[in-house]
């Protein structure tokens, strides 16, 4: 395998008595893709908001090319550097864009930021054409754009930077099957070409299965189960893990037995909880 | 007779070149789940809200919405405020956004009946309790705040609301998108068992397709306005007789699928500023041909497929899973 680039170690956060991250530690190698699942509240956003340096942890490292990003310096340039390791897409593209400004003006912004000397006029063409965008959206203001577009957009502002990781948390559960089809498939397209790395924060088993190598399940803060995408799929071995992929929709989907099991599972959780 | 009864409903936009709405016809009968399954901007929502007499304003609203008999369009305000309040019923999805974040779930549950003085309080309480227990929530949640409940835990107070009074139609639209797997199975659980319990007619909004097949009885796949296929659920996943739906099939990410690269379907749904001469999907279906561009298909009954209808010219051609280009 090759060198990890990211590397996530004993990662913690509590808010207040509720421990939200509970030893996380994975790393994801170069060019590599890393899905994160589990429910609401399993503490993945929270992951990727700490990785990113959106929140502090209260104990661990995250570490990018071996560099820490978690204590280091909070000058200018030390934040830009930081930058550079990690960008981030969302779920809503609506909010994530400004809406004042054109689509083009905010990725020479980006630009000017982290690559200041360079051609930045052919270098937004260049972006804008890696996401299968034009001229004619780089005049428009997000409001004028589809919510597809948008992502797309979101997704070129994100490469501007030229990241080493790219976190995206849900970045297409808000879209259409159409439209997330082509989205997912641009996404393979990219890291195929730039060899960057990404963590692929989801509820969605069809879209772990569609983009990621590996996937770590997350349940109560913790990562319950970790493998490569199509093993784990094919063979779950934690109970939880399971239990998530019986409850995707399909042939044989019994709504009643997976309440049932999440019952019982939670039992087990609670009578564990109790033991220790 | 049909609980929801729509027949050739067009609603026309001031200022837009194509109907919002193009002749939609569509039944639910009482007991029944029908699906109602498209892209975003095909109609699926003003289709079900116009089950409640809900049309947008200055909108030009023609045909019939039957809900119990009565046909919404032409009902007067006072009946219709009643028949919103009593027969039918909806569920949003974003429970968040439908609750007033100010006020206690028992005000929630019980205010509908009270205000169009159906009910009163008393009564209205000793129903409230009842549906919350139906729903697996404490009577104790009758004094809580919404911010103090979790999304799924909010869900259910939106089907307890709902069911407040026995509606005979649930309109449900995409209620479970914005809830974990896990949970969208528990909704689903419950809203099958209270609908086998009060036989209640669901009309069911998603844009989820493996969804639809496994909780609908019948399915209605809607483009740019008009109901394009409609048979069993089953029998249309399992072998599509319009292009769009096998579209739409082959693009859903899945766990069985057979390689990980999805088929897109190119281009876009056509907006409200374009005319459509024909077929809506001919500029984005691999099957179309000269006639798709210009004359506009008839839903036609779908040979040895009861209740199946599909509007394609060349659905006798088409070979399942074969609608759309790789890209």
């Amino acid at each position: 395998m090759a060198e990890p680039v990211l590397e996530v170690s004993g990662l913690r956060k509590t808010f207040g008595t509720h421990p939200a991250v509970d030893d996380v530690s994975f790393t994801v190698p170069a060019g590599g893709s890393l899905g994160i699942v589990g429910e609401s509240g399993s503490g993945k956003t929270t992951t990727a908001r700490i990785i990113v340096g959106l929140e502090n942890p209260d104990a661990g490292h995250v570490r990018v090319d071996g560099h820490d990003r978690i204590n280091a310096g909070r000058g200018r340039a030390e934040r830009l550097r930081r930058a550079q390791q990690v960008q981030m897409v969302f779920q809503d593209p609506y909010l994530s864009l400004d809406p004042r400004i054109t689509v083009g003006a905010a990725l020479t912004e980006t630009l000017r930021l982290h690559h200041p000397g360079t051609d930045q006029a052919a270098r937004v063409t260049d972006l804008l054409s890696q996401v299968g965008l034009g001229a004619r959206e780089a005049q428009a203001l997000p409001r004028q754009l589809s919510g597809g577009q948008r992502q797309r957009v979101a997704i070129a502002r994100a490469l501007a930077v030229s990241p080493r990781v790219l976190v995206l948390d849900e970045a297409v559960a808000a879209l259409d099957v159409s439209v997330q089809a082509q989205i997912l498939n641009l996404l393979a397209d990219l890291r195929a070409e730039l060899g960057i790395a990404y963590v692929f924060i989801t509820h969605d088993l069809g879209v772990v299965r569609c983009v990621t190598d590996e996937v770590a399940v997350m349940r109560r803060g913790a990562i319950v189960e970790r493998g490569l995408t199509a093993s784990v799929l094919a063979e779950p071995e934690h109970p939880y893990t399971r239990l998530l992929l019986e409850s995707v929709p399909g042939p044989g989907w019994d709504p009643k037995a997976i309440v049932t099991a999440r019952k019982a599972l939670a039992a087990v959780e609670q009578s564990a909880d109790a033991q220790s | 007779m049909n609980t929801l009864q729509i027949a050739d409903l067009r609603v026309v936009l001031p200022g837009t070149e194509r109907p919002v709405l193009d002749g939609v016809d569509l039944t639910v009968a009482s007991g029944e789940t029908v699906a109602l399954v498209g892209e975003s901007g095909c109609g699926k929502t003003l289709t079900s809200r116009a089950a409640l007499g809900m049309v947008p304003p200055r909108a030009e609203a023609t045909g019939t919405v039957l809900v119990d008999g009565r046909d919404m369009l032409t009902l007067g305000a006072r009946s219709l405020r009643r028949v919103r309040a009593t027969t039918t019923a909806m569920i949003f999805q974003d429970p968040r956004a439908a609750i007033n974040p100010v006020r206690r779930i028992g005000d929630f549950l019980t205010e509908g009946l009270r205000l169009t003085g159906a009910w009163d309080k008393t009564r209205a309480r000793e129903r409230a309790l009842t549906l919350l227990d139906a729903v697996g929530l404490k009577s104790t949640v009758l004094r809580q705040y919404p911010h103090e409940l979790s999304g799924g835990m909010l869900q259910r107070v939106m089907i307890a609301a709902a069911l407040m009074a026995d509606p005979v139609l649930l309109l449900a639209d995409e209620p479970t998108t914005a809830l974990d797997v896990t949970t969208q199975a528990e909704i689903i659980a419950l809203l099958g068992e209270l609908q086998q319990r009060f036989g209640t007619a669901m009309l069911f909004v998603t844009h989820d397709l493996d969804l639809a097949a496994v909780i609908a009885d019948r399915v209605a796949v809607m483009y740019a306005g008009r109901i394009v296929e409609t048979g069993p659920a089953e029998e249309v996943f399992a072998a599509p007789k319009h292009p769009y739906t096998a579209a739409l099939l082959a693009a859903s990410p899945r766990l069985d699928a057979p390689e990980p690269r999805l088929t897109v379907i190119p281009g876009r749904v056509p907006g409200l500023h374009t005319a459509i001469s024909g077929c809506p999907f001919a500029t984005r279906c691999g099957h179309a041909d000269e006639r798709c561009a210009t004359e506009r298909p008839q839903s036609t009954a779908v040979p040895g497929r009861a209740e199946a209808e599909v509007a394609c010219w060349n659905s006798e051609s088409l070979i399942p899973q074969g609608g759309a280009a790789h890209g």
